[in-house]
């Protein structure tokens, strides 16, 4: 028997690609919960360990990683009250697409003064 | 008097242009993998996909196969995945594609090939069988109709237009993940008689989509939503059942 063959990718949309993006944050936030939850846990080693491990947080690179990380937890947490608002609201359902594009609205709204803050704190000093 | 065979005026007015058609093509008896093949065929501003399936398999390659009954968007034969999304190729006309790349036509997504754009339904229609599509009631039967109200009637209004034409539950990326999942059209023919104030297996068929592989399989992704040639709101209905089975309320 043929395998169902891949073919094209399928071209869905605004709610398809938010489930994509919903499905990518979230694993993104739960690894990232994953290194925090072991990393906190150095304290109970013993604190001078903890305190190393988390200087070498303190670069660019991990700066923009934090970027990324609110970003992904903005997202994840709006489009999450979408979600929510489509099973549970009566006319959810046909109100998705304004619904996601407010997700979208409200992480620009959000992420603007965050980045410029942030980045400044990362690059400044 | 005679009638006299009216000249196609029509076609000479309508414009004509050239379409490339990209099929996703297998044959099972000599094919190991499906391949893409191409076909550029003149076509009418008034042609749907199917006629320039039609022409492909008339003209150029007879052994082309595809499913096709009434060729108005009323039996659902002919749901296919043309430029990446699930349509009936009979309600698709050519001139609201961008024809200057070609057309890429699929069988749909989460089903097994049989051949070039037939797929194997049989999974498909057994879970239509499954949440029991038909009228249940208790008691005699009554001398005459059963009777309902414009506003009950209404409840269940949207489900009623299903052709079963899977091209709902063939764009859902659960169902092509999970072959088990119920899928958009069976919550689709459930609705239809869930909500459906004269039957009374609203209870016998809430307890079959509350499932493992019921309506919470459902993630909201709107794919069937947007996929349904009959513009049925497929999520919502999926919604529907959700919330009866929440709040016990039908
Ligand atoms: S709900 Fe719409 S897409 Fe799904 S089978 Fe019925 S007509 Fe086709
Ligand atoms: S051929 Fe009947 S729906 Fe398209």
């Amino acid at each position: 028997m043929p395998k169902a063959p891949a073919g094209t990718l399928y071209r869905g949309r605004e709610g398809m690609w938010s489930w994509v993006a919903h499905r990518v944050t979230g694993v993104g936030i739960f690894f990232f919960l994953f290194a925090h939850i072991l990393d906190t846990a150095l304290v109970r080693v013993s604190p001078e360990a903890y305190n190393e491990v988390i200087a070498t947080y303190k670069n660019p690179i991990v700066g923009l990683m934090e970027v990324g990380l609110v970003g992904a937890v903005v997202f994840h947490a709006f489009n999450g009250l979408r979600i929510v608002l489509v099973d549970f609201w009566s006319k959810g359902p046909r109100y998705q697409r304004h619904m996601f594009v407010a997700v979208g609205v409200l992480w620009v709204v959000l992420m603007v003064p965050f980045v410029i803050r942030h980045l400044s704190h990362v690059f400044g000093g | 008097m005679t009638a006299v065979a009216e000249a196609p005026a029509a076609s000479s007015v309508v414009p004509s242009f050239q379409v490339t058609v990209r099929l996703r093509r297998f044959n099972p008896e000599s094919d190991t993998e499906p391949r893409w093949e191409d076909h550029t065929v003149t076509m009418h501003g008034t042609d749907r996909v199917l006629d320039a399936l039609h022409k492909i398999k008339w003209e150029i390659d007879g052994s082309l196969t595809f499913r096709r009954s009434c060729a108005h968007g009323i039996c659902g034969s002919d749901a296919m995945r043309i430029n990446g999304r699930n349509r009936l190729a009979c309600k698709t006309l050519l001139k609201d594609l961008p024809l200057d790349k070609p057309i890429t036509v699929e069988p749909i997504k989460g089903m097994t090939v049989l051949k070039d754009l037939v797929v194997d339904m049989d999974p498909f229609f057994e879970a239509y069988k499954s949440i029991m599509p038909f009228l249940i009631t208790s008691g005699n039967e009554p001398t005459r109709e059963r009777r309902q109200s414009p506003e009950e009637r209404a409840r269940y209004d949207d489900t009623t237009k299903c052709i079963m034409c899977a091209a709902c539950t063939s764009s859902c990326p659960i169902y092509w993940t999970d072959g088990q999942y119920f899928g958009p059209q069976a919550i689709v023919g459930a609705h239809r008689f869930i909500f459906d104030s004269r039957d009374e297996g609203a209870e016998q068929r809430l307890e079959i989509l509350n499932d493992r592989d019921g309506v919470w399989r459902c993630r909201t992704t709107f794919n069937c939503t947007d996929a349904c040639p009959r513009g049925i709101e497929v999520t919502k209905a999926i919604q529907e059942v959700k919330r009866a089975l929440l709040f016990r309320r039908v």
